[in-house]
C-alpha cells in the first residue's frame, strides 16, 4: 500500500502530537525520578539524562524524617477507609438498589450531593467533632472524616452496578429461604467483585492523597500521613529546601500508586466514568 | 450507613453553619456565643467588619474564579483534543492511554511539589530549558513573582488534571454511534465539519457532567495551591482564606462564616449547573 506524501505527513503529524502528549504526562515524573538520585551541589544543575544511580536520598528521608511511621500510618488510614466504606457501602447500595422504600430517590440525591462538599465546610464542625470524641491527633480522627468522600462514592457507584444484575438471582435465593444478609454474601459478593476492586482502588487513592484533613486534624510528625510529611518537609532554613529529599519521598509513595493505575487502568476507567457519566 | 453520613457530613456541616454565627475562637469551641450576623457583615463606629468587608476575602473569591475559569476551559479544550487522539486506533494506544493516567494518580502534593522544582527560578529545568531556547533572557520567579504565581498553579492543575478531563471525554466518544460517522464519510463531509456538526452535539450531556464536576473540584481548590505557594494572599482562594482564618487566627467564627459562603456558593452553582444541563437537554 502506497500513501501519498499528505498522508504520510498527516500520520508523521498524528504521532507528534502523541509523542508530545506522552512526553508532557509522564516527564515531571521522570524528572522528579533524576533529581531523587542527586546529592548536594549536583541538584543545582539542570541534567535531561540520568547520570549515575545514587539512593543516598532515599536512605536519608528515612534517617531525617519519621517518613516510615509517615507511610505505615498513611496505610493503616487507607487500609481502614477502604474496609469501612466497602462495608457500610455494599449494605447500603444494597438496600438502595433492591428495597422499595420512601424517600429512595431522594436520599441517592442526598448521597450524590454529598460528594459535592468542600471539605473546608465541614472543617470546623468536623474539628469540634473529632475534639470531642478526644480523637484529636489519631489517626481514629483522620479514618472517620475520610467517610465523608468515599463513602457516598462508594455507595453510589456500588448501587449502579447493583441494579443492573438481574433480580431473578436473588428470587431464586429467597425461594431457597436465605437471608437477605447470605444473599448479599453469597449471591452478589462473588459478582461484585470487579465493582469492589474498583471502588476499593479509588477509595484507597483516595485517602493516600488526602491532604487538608489530614494536615488539620493531627499535630505531631509521628501521626502524620504520607502528604503532610512530604509538604511540611524543611530543611535547617525555610528558604533551603531538601529537594534531593522530597523527590525521593515523592518518588517513594507514587511508584506503588503509578504500579496500582497502570495494573487496573481498566477498572479505574470505568469506575471514574461510572461516577460520573452515569451521575 | 445513613447514621455514618448523618454523623461524618449532616452534623459537621450544621455545626460549622452554626459556628459561623458565634463569636467561637478555635482554641475553645466549647464556650461560642450567639453573635447574629456579625462574622459576614457588621458596622462598628463607621467601619465595616466580617469576612465581607475584608478585602483579602474578596481577593480569595477572585483568585478561585480566576483559577476555575482558566484551569477548567484549558482542560477541556487539551483533553478533548487527547481524547480525540486517543480515540484513533493505532499501535502503542494501550501505551498511551496508560501514560496518561500517571498525572492523575500522583498525589496533589507531590505534584505541587515535583512542579515547585520544576519551576524553581534559579536551578528548575523548565527556566533552564525556556533560555536554552532562547524563549526568555532571564530566569522567571514562577513561583515567587506575585503577578506569575496564579499562571503557575493553573499550569500545575492542568497537567495534573487534564487526563481526567481526556479520559471521561473519550469513554463519551468511544459510546458514540458507528453508523453516523460511516455516513458522513460515505457522503464526503469534511472532518472538520463532522467534529462540529456530529462529534459535538452528540458527547455535548457527557461533556457538560464532566465540565460540572470539574469546575466544583476546582472551586474548593486548596491542596495544590497550599503547597505551591502557601498562604499567600496573592494566590489565595477561597479554601485556604478560611482555613487560615480556622487554624492560624483560631478565628473559628470568621472561618465558619467563610467556610458557610463557600459551601452556599457550590451550592448555588451546582443546582445553575444542573438546570442549566437539563434545561439544554429538553429542547433538543
Amino acid at each position: 500500500m502506497t500513501m501519498t506524501t499528505g498522508a504520510l505527513a498527516r500520520r508523521g503529524l498524528f504521532y507528534l502530537a502523541v509523542a508530545i502528549i506522552v512526553i508532557y504526562a509522564v516527564f515531571p515524573f521522570y524528572y522528579a525520578i533524576l533529581s531523587s538520585m542527586k546529592s548536594g551541589s549536583e541538584l543545582f544543575r539542570v541534567d535531561y539524562f540520568p547520570f549515575k544511580w545514587n539512593f543516598g536520598n532515599y536512605t536519608s528521608v528515612f534517617r531525617d524524617q519519621p517518613f516510615a511511621t509517615n507511610i505505615w500510618n498513611s496505610l493503616v488510614v487507607s487500609s481502614s477507609v477502604v474496609a469501612l466504606s466497602l462495608f457500610l457501602g455494599i449494605t447500603a447500595a444494597f438496600a438502595l438498589a433492591r428495597i422499595q422504600f420512601r424517600g429512595r430517590a431522594f436520599l441517592l440525591v442526598t448521597i450524590l450531593g454529598v460528594s459535592m462538599f468542600p471539605q473546608v465546610a465541614v472543617l470546623s464542625g468536623m474539628f469540634q467533632l473529632i475534639r470531642g470524641l478526644g480523637l484529636y491527633n489519631h489517626l481514629s480522627a483522620l479514618i472517620i472524616s475520610y467517610m465523608i468522600f468515599t463513602l457516598p462514592f462508594t455507595v453510589w457507584v456500588l448501587t449502579t452496578f447493583l441494579r443492573e444484575l438481574p433480580k431473578e438471582l436473588e428470587e431464586a435465593a429467597i425461594l431457597d429461604g436465605a437471608s437477605s444478609w447470605l444473599i448479599i454474601r453469597r449471591v452478589f459478593l462473588p459478582l461484585m467483585w470487579p465493582a469492589l476492586v474498583t471502588t476499593g482502588l479509588l477509595a484507597f487513592i483516595a485517602a493516600w492523597n488526602e491532604f487538608l484533613f489530614a494536615l488539620t486534624f493531627t499535630l505531631t510528625n509521628d501521626m502524620r500521613t504520607v502528604p503532610v510529611g512530604i509538604g511540611l518537609m524543611s530543611g535547617a532554613s525555610a528558604y533551603e529546601l531538601p529537594w534531593g529529599n522530597i523527590m525521593a519521598a515523592s518518588v517513594i509513595v507514587t511508584v506503588p500508586l503509578v504500579i496500582l493505575v497502570l495494573a487496573f487502568q481498566r477498572r479505574i476507567v470505568s469506575g471514574l466514568t461510572a461516577g460520573a457519566v452515569k451521575g | 450507613m445513613l447514621v455514618t453520613i448523618a454523623i461524618v457530613a449532616g452534623w459537621p456541616l450544621l455545626r460549622t453553619i452554626w459556628l459561623s454565627f458565634t463569636d467561637a475562637n478555635t482554641l475553645k469551641l466549647d464556650h461560642a456565643k450567639w453573635i447574629g450576623l456579625d462574622n459576614f457583615l457588621t458596622r462598628q463606629d463607621g467601619h465595616w467588619y466580617g469576612v465581607l468587608a475584608d478585602p483579602v476575602w474578596w481577593r480569595s473569591v477572585k483568585n478561585t474564579l480566576w483559577f476555575t475559569v482558566f484551569s477548567v476551559s484549558i482542560e477541556t479544550i487539551l483533553g478533548f483534543g487527547i481524547a480525540l487522539i486517543l480515540n484513533q486506533t493505532f499501535p502503542g494506544r494501550g501505551l498511551v492511554r496508560a501514560a496518561i493516567l500517571i498525572p492523575w494518580a500522583i498525589p496533589t502534593v507531590v505534584s505541587a511539589k515535583m512542579w515547585g522544582w520544576m519551576l524553581n527560578d534559579q536551578y528548575g529545568i523548565i527556566n533552564h530549558t525556556l533560555l536554552a531556547l532562547g524563549i526568555i533572557d532571564s530566569p522567571i520567579a514562577w513561583t515567587a513573582d506575585p503577578q506569575l504565581l496564579m499562571t503557575s498553579v493553573v499550569l500545575v492543575d492542568i497537567w495534573k488534571t487534564t487526563p481526567f478531563m481526556a479520559l471521561l471525554i473519550l469513554a463519551a466518544l468511544q459510546m458514540l454511534p458507528k453508523e453516523c460517522y460511516e455516513a458522513a464519510l460515505l457522503d464526503g463531509v469534511h472532518p472538520v465539519k463532522v467534529f462540529w456538526r456530529v462529534t459535538l452535539p452528540l458527547v455535548r450531556p457527557a461533556l457538560m457532567v464532566a465540565v460540572i464536576f470539574r469546575a466544583i473540584d476546582a472551586i474548593r481548590v486548596f491542596d495544590l495551591i497550599y503547597v505551591l505557594t502557601g498562604t499567600n494572599e496573592r494566590s489565595m482562594t477561597m479554601s485556604i482564606y478560611a482555613r487560615q482564618q480556622l487554624f492560624e487566627f483560631n478565628q473559628a467564627g470568621a472561618g465558619s462564616a467563610a467556610s458557610t459562603l463557600l459551601f452556599f456558593i457550590i451550592a448555588l452553582l451546582t443546582i445553575v449547573f444542573v438546570v442549566g444541563a437539563r434545561v439544554k437537554l429538553t429542547e433538543k
